[in-house]
């Protein structure tokens, strides 16, 4: 006698109790601590906190740790903690210009004033696996350097002679895709908002895209630093601003080439990306983004690549989302498939009687 | 109930922003309001927006039902009861008369509902063009003015090519004689329930932010053509448990030999029908004793 499928609620109990099982893995096996996975996985803290958008080193390496080091997972788990903390107010925009980079590259300038640092990078290393990590050893200590003061920008440089177009700056507020429905044509701080929470390797592809001919803008780096800034509120009751704490961020401007218009002499035009923490690709990658979806105000010609397409990009490049959609359809569906199963069958009982009554 | 979150989970700041576009919605029925979705605790496909929308409707005195594939007790729709049950403390029950609230998946119960009442949908594509016009900005546009020559020209398409609409669920209907709207994941049996309820129906779109609303009494037409008119249908069998000839069924396959079975989708309905004491083909044989 068949009895309807019961039991989903001990199912997921069990379920539950099960993965919590798998995630701590062999117990004979010593556990991670959160400093652990935070200053030795630092990179995937990072990015965790870039794609979460939120700046919490601690709270990061947790919910790594808790996802198993599945990092959308993580970002998951950020995100879905972060839309339920207070709003209490916003800072002031934070000064890039006056950051303690530990490392800074322009690819445009062979020498330029604050140098060239390339602080830790894995740039320049072999990639060949390193056997003498397993052992467990201490690391040799690094040369110490002075910690590089605030150093002008490249951008900088061309926009005085007039090399580069403007950016004015603006008190507007930007709009939130976290507060407000994306709603389209986008302007850039809110493209840039998406871009910046983008999944890395979304962001990554299409700006690949861009680099081999899919909507070209020819980009140069002009400048990549990663380092501390601080960040400042105003305090009303105060009447001046407080600085509530330091984040590391990378930023890259890219300096792209403008054939001019009409109305405008040719000069070089801007791509710009920046991301909480130590990401370059991400970084770079957003600044090409960026770029590519500024044809429309730049006057440049849409060929229908992906990423000249800002709602074939901004849709699509949050992973959270993405992967939701994705993976839920492994949900039951079977009373969708029981109506096409139905609908094939009698589709196909009235083509046969057609092909019948021909005969 | 958890006294880490508030009232059903969500701020009250944020549950007034829902029940703005919730009211919108009312007030333009299947109009798709954009409403600025929050990421909830479970996964954007999960019914993230039906979630969203049931937490703006909840109140303490309220019993909830909830239903993924018209039964109680899929795996999901037991996870989110279980939510609001810690995070709204809501009372909670399977039966569909005696629920004020119902969030659904994919299926409208088959007792009829009654005024007061409120079914909250979980909506993956809110947008009924949207497999025809990928763009948010066109789709907008089409339906500002009106413009669903496009659908009409698919539903055609499909019945030159296969001599049907060749759409089993997500039927596309018309609210009131306006708008062009996606009843959601439903099969297109369950269509006509949407038209002329006494309750009230809530969509919610989470992934998509877009909230839209039936509200009471309200027409709701299948779109079809004169000579294909809009048909709803299911598996021709009564239930093998209950006997019911007129409820939406499932398939359950009981053997590699073909051997199959079909089985209220509507666990309350089926359960409540046993109860009353109506049996099916494969219903246990009381005890000749």
């Amino acid at each position: 006698m068949y009895v309807a499928v019961k039991g989903g609620e001990r199912a997921i109990d069990n379920a539950h109790a099960f993965l919590a099982e798998e995630r701590r893995g062999d117990p004979s096996v010593p556990e991670l601590s959160l400093a652990q996975i935070r200053e030795q996985m630092a990179l995937a803290v990072n990015r965790v906190m870039a794609e979460g958008s939120l700046y919490d080193p601690d709270l990061a390496a947790l919910a790594i740790k808790q996802a198993r080091g599945d990092l959308i997972e993580a970002i998951f788990l950020i995100r879905a903690y972060r839309t339920t903390l207070p709003r209490l107010g916003h800072s002031r925009p934070i000064d890039t210009g006056a950051m303690a980079a530990v490392r800074r590259v322009s690819a445009t300038y062979k020498d330029l004033p604050g140098g060239q640092v390339l602080g830790p990078t894995f740039d320049y290393t072999h990639r060949l696996i390193d056997f003498a990590l397993a052992a467990e050893g201490e690391a040799p200590e690094a040369p110490k350097a002075q910690p590089l003061g605030p150093v002008p920008r490249v951008t900088g440089f061309l926009d005085r002679e007039g090399l580069i177009e403007a950016e004015p700056a603006s008190d507007a507020t930007p709009r939130d895709l976290t507060r407000e429905p994306m709603e389209l044509p986008a302007d850039r701080a809110l493209r840039l908002q998406a871009l910046a929470r983008g999944d890395e390797g979304f962001v990554l592809s299409l700006a690949y895209s861009s680099q081999r001919g899919y909507g070209r803008t020819h980009p140069f780096v002009g400048e990549l630093r990663i380092g501390e800034v601080a960040v400042e509120m105003d305090i009303p009751e105060l009447g001046f601003a407080v600085e509530i704490g330091e984040i590391t961020v990378t930023e890259c401007e890219t300096v792209n080439q403008f054939m001019g218009s009409k109305t405008q002499p040719p000069q070089f035009t801007r791509g710009y990306g920046l991301v909480f923490g130590q990401s370059e690709r991400k970084a770079i990658s957003m600044s090409l983004v960026d770029r590519a979806l500024r044809w429309e105000e730049l006057g440049e010609e849409n060929t229908g690549a992906p990423v000249q397409d800002a709602e074939f990009v901004l849709m699509h490049s949050d992973n959270i989302q993405a992967t939701g959609f994705l993976e839920h359809i492994k949900l039951p569906h079977y009373v969708d498939f029981q109506s096409e199963l139905e609908l094939v069958r009698k589709m196909r009982r009235e083509a046969m009687a057609g092909r019948e009554a021909a005969e | 109930m958890s006294e880490h979150y508030n009232f059903a989970y969500l701020d009250e700041q944020t549950k007034r922003m829902i029940r703005r576009a919730i009211l919108k919605g009312v007030a333009v029925p299947g109009y798709q309001v954009p409403f600025a979705s929050r990421e909830m605790p479970m996964p954007y496909g999960w019914g993230t927006g039906g979630v969203q929308v049931t937490a703006a409707c909840l109140t303490p005195e309220d019993q909830l039902k909830v239903i993924d594939q018209g039964a109680d007790d899929t795996t999901n729709a037991v996870s989110i009861r279980k939510f609001f049950q810690k995070t709204a403390g809501v009372a909670v029950t399977e039966r569909t008369t005696e629920a004020s609230v119902i969030q659904t998946r994919h299926r409208i119960p088959e007792t009829p509902l009654t005024e007061g009442q409120i079914l909250v949908y979980q909506v993956p594509i809110p947008e009924p063009l949207r497999f025809l016009e990928p763009r948010e900005t066109e789709t907008r546009r089409m339906h500002a003015l009106e413009e669903y020559g496009l659908m009409h020209v698919k539903l055609y398409e499909d019945i030159a090519r296969n001599g049907a609409i060749a759409t089993a669920y997500a039927y596309p209907v018309k609210v009131e004689g306006r708008y062009v709207m996606d009843p959601s994941p439903i099969p297109k049996f369950d269509n006509p329930k949407l038209s002329n309820s006494p309750a009230l129906q809530l969509f919610g779109a989470g992934r998509e932010q877009r909230i839209y609303a039936i509200p009471p009494y309200t027409q709701v037409i299948s779109l079809d053509f004169e000579d294909h008119p809009f048909e709803a249908s299911k598996a021709p069998h009564p239930c093998d448990l209950c006997g019911d000839e007129g409820s939406y069924l499932d398939e359950v396959i009981t053997d590699d030999q073909g051997g199959r079975m079909f089985v209220c989708s509507d666990t309350d309905h089926c359960e409540s029908r046993r109860e009353a004491g109506h049996t099916g083909r494969l219903s246990p044989q009381e005890d000749a004793a």
